[in-house]
């Protein structure tokens, strides 16, 4: 089980945590420049590298934040804290 | 009655003055307090205890500890359960345990006519068999001939299992020499220590050898290290406890069998560790020759333990056959108990001076090796041989010890992901480097001798707590004298004197070198392969004294050396676990608790069929009177409704407050629709998507000011709507100014539905103007219902005329209470779940589950003109178009009507075309019986649906196939009048 940095508790338990998937750009404010596929591939394609892969966790079972951490796919390492 | 004749007339850490009363296979027998059942056995000369896996090949004791690959039990009683290892059983008074694998006993096994069919039962014979026509045909006889044991049955007494977190600086898995070492040193700096064994009694592999500590016998070293241990407020030592999971964030898991707790059966320790010491010793190998197997083959430490610790002795004449040093000193053991020693076989040829001083006057055959073995249900002798070849010479035994050397315990290291690597002067996979922050210590970082065992502890203990800011002292390392050096010649098998003999390398799963060699010619070389396809080194035991034997096969094979064909995956749990022990007090309802409304007490007093209805809330189904049936109820309930006055439990929908600048920009993206013209003090329907363009939930959305709105949603769906919303707030416009917070347990409602609603609700007595003007359909007022505070609501899930009273919660039971009092005399009656499905499926309004199912958009729903064209952007908005825009047929919602009216079919019934086995097209949400109309009518998702309407649909049952009038999908009051009344 992940010991998940959680910048406003401190570390904490996976299991109070929901994954929530890759970090990604943010949503534009205008999609019109994007064409179909571009938003397609935004959708269905996330990151889902072997090794360092930034992504979020909802501390859902604690303050509620949205946390962005930065997890080795291959050891669970947690490389880094980036907050938010 | 004795101990058993194969008691020794003292010693051993038996406590003779309290004897046990025991039955194995249904046999009365009489063991002491502090016996294995495998112990107790043994003394009782009982040597055939069990049938072999696929053979039924006879087999006795092998271990004395969790690496007992041969016997498992079934105990029944109060401790009953299945596949626990023979030599891990506490012996108690009254113990009832039988062997599992054979029938009726294993003496008489009628089973063991698969031995007849040995030569039809290669490796991988399962999946070579069995393929054609079916596996489930064979599959029940084959677990009954060759299964383990079967599941039990009844509930325990006490099945009170635990889970306690814990957190320490060391945790040190394992009080042998090693692990006490590490914990002493680490707990005199002052770290807080945990340390975890496996046997009720602290001392590892000391408790089984006769050795010396500073002069003294080494158990009293060990009494004296466990009480300065038990004496320190910074240590916890567990007894009867197995580290048994090393996983990622250093979280070790150990389960305590015998908690110090009466009422708790087991308990799991959730452990986060600062650093781990993994002392968790070694385990000695097998021999591979042919026919290993018999009752009577033992490991020499495992007869060696049974001696000293036991006081049994296993055998009257043994035979030894070692490739190391290390059965040395349990044959001197054996002598000084009485046991004869026919001959000591070493394959090595050179066996030093000091090895043989040991064990004056045996003789000894360096450079042999047993070729076979003899006897039936018991070893009556054996063929040795010089390893070069030669002439055979047979010695007459009824105990075989065997010694391939030892494998350090590296299964917690590996999976904690440490890298192994082979080491040539063991002829062991030792640690090499570790992936967490985590050390192995004595003989499981592959250090023997105990001097060397005793003094890597200290370093290990002294390393862990300085990294954890400990300042620890060296501490002077007790002294001891081993001898001989510990020196082995690897040997993984025998050369097979003929091509059909059976030379197990897994004796629990009945996996010989012939079947290793089988898997590797039909191609499975990689060692993970030859695991799965031979089912090698799987099972209770995974392996423990064979696996090495396995990948040295594989080598020998291959002529490749042993790190390159490197091991199998370490897995845990390292020994059997049960599922109670995982589970904890998480089951049920503590998994996930129910949700209960302040009226829930008043639905179960009032005789409400009880349900769970989304997002684990109970809520009442249905409120039957005495002698009326399921449906005469609903209808009953469902026609006040159209009719008169009815009150529900509406407290389970999801409540949101969006508070902020943005709240206005945040549902104008959340939702489909435009809310930009909301005025205060009114709400509206709003349809929410996932980016993906699917319906995700629907609900109405009131606005209270300006930046200032309450939210609903299904009940269902509340937790993901939540995290939906947080999600988009949090990570994709963190800028925004707005706030969520989920209000659902904070407001609880009354929802009093009907034409005379408005009667009910002037009755109660509110401030609130109730006229039709004042107070419209959508509309939302603050004011006093009843004496209470309320937010008052005027939206409808039932098509009637409906004021949802929303009070604090506190106050909800009350205001209920008084609904139904001051309701009577307007015939208002309490509605459950049930009516409320009739009259939203009656309206056709949607129901999340039944046709809202996450493969359908907003058009496929009908409600397309719920898609706003002005604005810019919401979430789902471009993925809808896009899908759109590629065409081809969707499923869209309709209503049906069934050709016979009195019929009802089961919700999710599919729709195929013309009823034919086909593909479906399609399948029906819901089907109720309609009060209004006094028939059935029900909802799809059909495809293509709005274009049939006329047309028939088939719905295809279990055995026949109904037809159904397609119709739109609203069969009550389509206009809406009646809710706007
Ligand atoms: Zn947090």
């Amino acid at each position: 089980m992940l010991h998940i940095p959680c910048p406003f508790c401190g570390p904490r338990d996976e299991s109070e945590f929901a994954h929530g998937g890759p970090a990604r750009q943010q949503r534009p404010d205008d999609l019109s420049p994007l064409d179909d596929a571009a938003w397609v591939d935004h959708l269905t394609v996330p990151p889902n590298p072997v090794g360092p892969v930034r992504e979020k966790w909802w501390h859902v079972r604690g303050c509620g934040q949205w946390v962005t951490i930065e997890r080795d796919t291959l050891t669970h390492d947690i490389l880094e804290e980036t907050g938010e | 009655m004795s101990g058993g004749e194969f008691r020794l007339p003292s010693g051993g850490r038996i406590d003779r003055s309290r004897p046990l009363r025991f039955s194995f296979g249904g046999r009365q027998y009489q063991g002491y307090e502090g016996d294995t059942l495998a112990s107790a056995l043994l003394a009782n000369g009982v040597r055939l205890t069990a049938r072999s896996f696929k053979y039924h090949r006879p087999r006795g004791i092998m271990g004395a500890g969790y690496e007992e690959p041969s016997s498992f039990v079934e105990l029944a009683g109060e401790d009953e359960s299945g596949n626990q290892a023979i030599t891990t059983v506490r012996l108690r008074d009254g113990l009832r345990a039988s062997p599992v694998n054979c029938w009726p006993s294993p003496g008489l096994d009628l089973m063991a006519a698969n031995q007849l069919f040995a030569r039809m039962l290669p490796a991988a014979f399962y999946y070579k068999t069995f393929m054609w026509p079916d596996w489930h045909l064979f599959e029940p006889h084959i677990r009954r001939a060759a299964g383990l044991a079967a599941a039990p049955q009844a509930e325990r007494r006490n099945t009170r299992y635990e889970t306690r977190h814990w957190h320490c600086d060391v945790l040190v898995a394992g009080a042998g020499p090693a692990g006490l070492m590490a914990a002493l040193v680490a707990a005199r700096s002052g770290a807080r220590v945990l340390l975890a064994d496996e046997g009720l009694e602290a001392g590892g592999s000391l408790l089984g050898r006769k050795v010396t500590v500073d002069g003294r016998p080494a158990l009293d070293w060990v009494a004296a290290a466990t009480a300065e241990l038990d004496g320190m407020d910074n240590v916890t030592r567990l007894r009867d406890a197995t580290v048994w999971a090393y996983r990622e964030g250093n979280l070790l898991l150990v389960t305590e069998r015998s908690p110090d707790a009466p009422h708790v059966f087991q308990r799991t320790w959730r452990v986060r560790a600062g650093r781990v010491v993994i002392a968790t010793g070694a385990i000695e190998r097998a021999m591979v020759f042919a026919d290993n197997d018999r009752p009577g083959m033992m490991l020499a430490s495992a007869v060696q333990t049974y001696v000293n610790r036991y006081a049994v002795r296993p055998g009257r004449r043994a035979v030894i056959f070692t490739n190391n040093t290390g059965a040395y000193a349990a044959a001197a053991d054996m002598l000084a108990a009485g046991i004869d020693i026919a001959a000591i076989v070493d394959s090595r040829l050179q066996v030093e001076d000091d090895a043989r001083a040991l064990v004056p006057g045996v003789e000894i055959l360096a450079g042999h090796v047993v070729q076979r073995s003899h006897g039936g249900r018991r070893v009556t002798g054996v063929t040795v041989q010089p390893k070069a070849g030669g002439t055979p010479r047979r010695l007459r035994c009824d105990l075989v010890c065997m010694s391939g050397g030892w494998s350090p315990t590296v299964h917690l290291f590996s999976q904690s992901r440490g890298r192994l690597r082979y080491e040539e002067s063991v002829a062991a996979f030792v640690p090499a480097e570790p992936a967490q922050p985590a050390a192995c210590a004595g003989a499981a970082e592959g250090r023997f001798e105990l001097a060397a065992a005793l003094t890597d502890g200290a370093e290990k203990g002294r390393l862990a707590a300085a990294a954890m800011g400990f300042r620890a002292q060296a501490a002077a390392v007790p002294q001891t004298k081993d001898a001989p050096r510990y020196a082995i010649e690897p040997l993984w098998h025998v050369e097979q004197h003929k091509p059909t003999a059976k030379s197990f390398v897994d004796v629990q799963n009945d996996v010989t070198l012939n079947d290793i060699h089988l898997a590797m010619r039909e191609g499975f070389g990689a060692v993970e392969h030859v695991k799965r396809y031979t089912t090698a080194g799987m099972g209770i035991d995974q392996g423990k004294t064979g696996n090495i034997n396995i990948i040295g096969a594989i080598a020998g094979k291959e002529g490749v050396p042993l790190e390159e064909v490197g091991t199998t995956t370490f897995r845990s749990p390292y020994v059997p676990i049960e599922f109670g022990a995982l589970a904890g007090a998480r089951r049920e309802s503590v998994v996930l608790p129910y949700r209960h409304t302040p009226m829930t007490a008043w639905h179960i007093e009032a005789g409400a069929v009880m349900y769970e209805a989304g997002a684990r809330w109970r809520r009442p189904g249905y409120y039957p009177r005495a002698g009326e049936s399921f449906q005469e109820t609903v209808n009953r309930e469902a026609r006040t409704v159209r009719t008169g006055a009815a009150v529900y439990d509406g407290s389970p929908l999801g409540k949101f407050e969006i508070k902020g600048r943005d709240a206005l920009r945040l549902i104008e993206m959340l939702y489909t629709n435009a809310f930009s013209s909301l005025k205060t003090g009114m709400g509206r329907y709003g349809l929410m998507l996932s980016d993906d363009g699917l319906v995700l939930d629907d609900g109405v959305t009131f606005k209270l000011g300006d930046g200032h709105y309450l939210m609903s949603t299904s009940t269902g769906n509340a937790d993901e709507v939540n995290r939906h919303m947080t999600q988009f707030c949090q990570v994709e416009r963190p800028e925004w100014d707005v706030h969520i917070t989920p209000v659902t347990a904070a407001w609880s409602n009354a929802t009093v539905c009907g034409p005379r609603a408005r009667e009910v609700m002037e009755a109660l007595g509110t401030d609130i103007d109730l006229s039709p003007d004042a107070f419209p359909f959508m509309a939302i007022r603050e004011g006093t219902v009843a004496g209470m505070q309320a937010r008052l609501c005027r939206v409808s899930f039932t098509g009637e005329l409906s004021f949802e009273i929303n009070v604090r919660s506190r106050d909800a039971a009350a205001l209920w209470r008084r609904v139904l009092e001051v309701g009577a005399p307007f015939g208002l009656i309490p509605i459950g779940s049930e009516a409320n499905h009739v009259l939203r499926v009656e309206k056709g309004f949607l129901s999340l589950g039944h046709e809202v199912d996450a493969t359908v958009d907003p058009y496929d729903l009908g409600i397309g003109w719920a898609m706003s064209k002005k604005k810019p952007d919401y979430i789902g908005k471009r993925a809808v178009e896009i899908r759109r825009k590629r065409g081809g047929p969707r499923r869209e919602l309709v209503g049906l009507l069934i050709d016979e009216p009195e019929r009802l079919v089961t919700e999710g019934a599919p729709i195929t075309p013309g009823g034919r086995k086909e593909a479906s097209e399609g399948f029906v949400s819901a089907c109720v019986w309609s009060v209004v109309h006094n028939r059935s009518v029900a909802l799809a998702l059909l495809k293509d649906g709005r274009a049939r309407m006329g047309q028939k649909a088939h719905i295809r049952m279990k055995d026949e196939v109904v037809t159904a009038l397609i119709t739109r999908p609203c069969f009550h009051d389509p206009d809406g009048n009646f809710l706007r009344s």
